[in-house]
């Protein structure tokens, strides 16, 4: 049996074993290369272009997104800048607005207290003329009463006398 | 069991192993339907055995481009694929069973023989040849020879015949033996109950180690025959 481990002694060598490995290998190359590994190399080619676009499509997208980001990013700030502008216009108009209400009123105020004032003033000179007027009035009939009832025989003469006097010594 | 010639037949006064042919027709027609069932609805999400395919078309792109550049190694693909994938299910027939008859073995591993294993190994070799005098010129193929001295010329002829017969022999030799070690065991399983149960496993431990030398020796196969090609095709190496 050891004679079968001699390179070839086993079986011999046949030629056609050579010529028949050598065709159906070839053979076996082309048919796989048509059936199989083509299409294999196609579908795989085509997955790597599927994964090559979608990775592209997907830069772009993120690209797109950034892009768009930012742009809300500045929209954002623009608004807020205008609306912090447009408060500041409108708490500067309040200001100014109340600013001129209390103006007005003050000179209203004003206005009002001159007014009374005057008011008061001429009330009172009204008040001393009518005053003045009773006071008169009344000292004549006060006088009136206090001549009728003392002016006696004496005391006419020691006022006429005194008035004489008076008159005499003036002179 | 004895590696016995079977019945030779003769065409045309060409004399042929027919265990070989057999052998030979089975494989291809196994690596065939077993590649065309695997591409037979490709997807581009892939499934089953699409994947396991496309692992394999990965693996030898690996092994092409640890060799030489894609642009040089690309058309080699093929033939790296169904190298691998033919030796491998090469490898792999003569393991679960020997089928004898007449005391002719007809069922073992096409690779089990040395015709066979130099057949591929010389169309291997003649084919880097045939590539690199293609795709570098006659000129640059010639001087090839000559470099990097130009007494190294003998040597590097002499390379080229020892890379062929290595490259053939390895293969045969692992295989060859593998099957013999399984043969000596399968008789000692047979002669009786006490042989069947001090053979059942050793048998088990030299099949496992078959199928691991069986994909290696596959593997190598292919890394050698681009390891070759690239010496023929690369500009540097």
């Amino acid at each position: 049996m050891f004679n079968s481990l001699i390179l070839g002694a086993g079986t011999g060598i046949h030629a056609g074993d050579i010529l028949y490995q050598l065709f159906a290998f070839i053979v076996l190359l082309a048919l796989l290369k048509k059936f199989a590994w083509g299409p294999l190399m196609g579908i795989m080619k085509e997955r790597e272009q599927h994964i090559a676009n979608e990775i592209e499509s997907a830069e772009k997208n993120r690209k797109e997104a950034e892009a768009y980001l930012n742009e809300q990013r500045e929209e954002m700030k623009r608004v807020r800048q205008e609306a912090q502008t447009m408060l500041e216009n409108q708490k500067k108009m309040a200001d100014q607005k109340g600013q001129e209400m209390i103006e007005a009123a003050r000179l209203e105020a004003e206005r009002l207290k001159e007014a009374a004032t005057a008011d008061i003033a001429r009330e009172r000179e009204t008040a001393v003329a009518a005053l003045r007027e009773q006071v008169a009035s009344l000292s004549v009939m006060i006088a009136s009463k206090v001549v009728e009832k003392e002016l006696d025989e004496r005391s006419q003469q020691k006022l006429i006398d005194d008035y004489l006097y008076q008159a005499g010594g003036q002179k | 069991m004895e590696h016995n010639a079977p019945t030779t037949g003769e065409i045309l006064g060409i004399t042929f192993n027919l265990s070989n042919v057999l052998m030979i027709t089975i494989a291809s027609a196994i690596v065939f339907i077993l590649a065309v069932v695997a591409t037979r609805s490709l997807a581009m999400r892939p499934t089953g055995l699409q994947n396991f395919i496309e692992w394999v078309m990965d693996f030898v792109k690996g092994l092409i481009s640890s060799t030489m550049d894609w642009q040089t190694g690309g058309r080699f693909l093929f033939l790296g694929m169904t190298l691998l994938m033919y030796i491998f299910v090469s490898n792999m027939l003569g393991l679960p069973f020997a089928i004898s008859f007449n005391d002719e073995l007809w069922w073992k591993s096409p690779t089990a023989d040395p015709t066979i294993t130099l057949t591929l190994a010389t169309m291997v070799v003649v084919l880097t040849h045939y590539y690199g005098v293609k795709m570098k010129g006659a000129k640059e193929y010639g001087k090839g020879f000559f470099t990097p001295m130009k007494f190294l010329f003998p040597f590097k002829l002499i390379e080229e015949f020892s890379n062929t017969l290595t490259l053939g022999l390895r293969l045969y030799g692992n295989i060859f033996a593998g099957e013999i070690l399984l043969g000596l065991l399968a008789g000692l399983g047979a002669a009786g109950i006490g042989g069947a149960l001090g053979a059942f496993l050793p048998m088990l431990a030299w099949q496992g180690f078959s199928i691991f030398v069986g994909t290696i020796q596959a593997f190598i196969f292919v890394m050698l025959t681009m390891v070759y090609m690239a010496h023929k095709v690369a500009d540097d190496h």
